[in-house]
């Protein structure tokens, strides 16, 4: 009885308390990111944004998730119903999952896993199956064109991606998201000698999460709503949820591949009193801001600009870093052993 | 395995939660809203119009295209993750051989870019 105890359900339970402690704090994170994008694109154009529920606007997000729940669920006579009601349930656990692996502070990981980058490149590839599968699934013009131009444009800045995460692991020599910090510590932050990858992987990270200058899959003016369109109440509310999460998990991936993770950004005394957490969140959230402000400052990309500049520009040019990358670590004799 | 299982189950008991609480998500708001489907609603959306047929048409070749180029190209990427990571200990050997692996994928690149495989108009 007490190997039972000692060892299942202890350690389970404490697992469950991890998770939940991850899962909670992104569900608040994700509810005020649309509170703040609101709330910043209103200041970005001289507007005040949502003010009214709650004081400064603070309970908006509750309020609009509560509407969303009370809604009815509407399921079109045409679609196919398993495939319509999982799509947005997918999307929304592939967001989640690919926190198991993200440091939030030295230590503070779910599953220090060995392979974590190549963890979280998975997760983010198969999120192409959720709007593949909303599209289909609608059996709508709309959602169809939407779920093909979205599902072509992830798979497209995909690739870039990962060239990119090859030059930072050239330099790092892991895929533990952890010692990819931790190298961090010793040279400069990854975005100072990476920096044009930096700005490729952070566009990427735009296009891969379908934001604006790169939100065509949405195209109000031609798609209506691209592959959501025939999405209502909680359905949607999860794409939605999913969406913002997703740009909160490409952000803590920016911030532990090039911006140094939790590590204080000099280790000197007022800094380093600032617990690792602190730096993280703050870092996160000064790439989830440059996010929003990217919506309020570009005008929407034409589906054939993005084409061109995904396979055109940042293929070649990320394979190129690589090559050089590699080639300079190898033969100034500096790669990581 | 015994470490494998310790290293991976938080991973599997978190695909766990994640499922539930979608579901809960979805299947709560099912029961708590109100339903009252009819036949003008469940229609497909098509801005007014009546649905003439299938919206499961043909599409544009192009987006195939895509798929395949991409597969190629994500291969060769979790072919390069390895090498990247052992590159300090395999050294100049490695290198020259991944060179050749990518001369040999950049002549079929630029094959596809000269017969218009990444056009889109």
């Amino acid at each position: 009885m007490t190997e039972l105890w000692e060892g299942y359900i202890w350690p389970g339970a404490i697992i469950i308390a991890q998770i939940l402690a991850i899962v909670l704090p992104i569900l608040v994170a994700v509810a005020y990111l649309t509170y703040a994008e609101r709330k910043v694109i209103g200041a970005m154009q001289l507007r005040r944004g949502p003010n009214v529920v709650g004081p400064f606007g603070l309970l908006q997000p509750l309020a609009d998730g509560a509407k969303l729940f009370l809604k009815e669920t509407v399921i079109p006579t045409g679609a196919s119903r398993a495939v319509f009601v999982l799509a947005p349930m997918l999307t929304f656990i592939l967001a989640l999952i690919g926190w198991a692996v993200i440091p939030f502070n030295e230590g503070w990981v779910l599953a220090d896993i060995n392979v974590g980058v190549l963890y979280l490149f998975a997760v983010s590839s198969l999120g192409v199956y959720g709007i593949i599968m909303a599209g289909w699934g609608s059996n709508s013009k709309y959602a169809f064109l939407g779920g093909m131009r979205s599902s072509a444009q992830m798979v497209s800045y995909e690739v870039s991606i990962g060239l990119i995460i090859i030059s930072v692991l050239l330099t790092a020599g892991t895929l533990n998201l952890s010692a990819i910090v931790e190298a961090q510590r010793e040279g400069l932050w990854y975005f100072i000698p990476h920096f044009p990858m930096f700005i490729l992987f952070f566009i990427s990270a735009l296009a891969e999460t379908n934001r604006h200058p790169f939100d065509l899959p949405e195209a109000e003016a031609e798609l209506v709503s691209g592959y959501n369109v025939e999405y209502s109440s909680m359905t949607f509310a999860l794409f939605f949820l999913g969406e913002y999460a997703n740009m909160i998990l490409m952000s803590g991936m920016v911030t532990i591949l090039f911006l140094g993770g939790w590590l204080a950004p000099f280790e000197v005394a007022p800094f380093t009193w600032v617990p690792g957490v602190v730096w993280f969140a703050l870092k996160v959230a000064l790439c989830l801001f440059v996010f929003i402000w990217a919506r309020a400052a570009f005008p929407r990309y034409r589906y054939d600009q993005l084409m061109r500049l995904g396979w055109k520009v940042f293929l070649p040019f990320s394979g190129i870093w690589v090559v050089l990358t590699a080639g300079f670590l190898l033969f100034t004799d500096q790669l990581p052993k | 395995m015994e470490d494998l299982l310790r290293e991976y189950l938080p991973i599997l008991i978190f695909i766990g939660i994640a499922v539930v609480v979608s579901a809960v998500a979805v299947g709560a708001s099912y029961i708590v809203a109100p339903q009252h489907p009819d036949v003008e609603k469940d229609s497909a959306y098509e801005c007014g119009f009546e649905a003439f047929d299938d919206a499961r048409s043909r599409f544009e070749v192009r987006y195939y295209l895509v798929a395949i180029l991409f597969i190629i190209f994500d291969l060769e990427i979790a072919f390069l993750f390895p090498w990247a990571v052992s590159l300090g200990a395999t050294g100049e050997f490695a290198f020259w051989s991944m060179m050749v692996f990518l001369g040999v994928l950049t002549i079929g690149f630029i094959y596809e870019w000269r017969k218009g495989a990444l056009e889109w108009e």
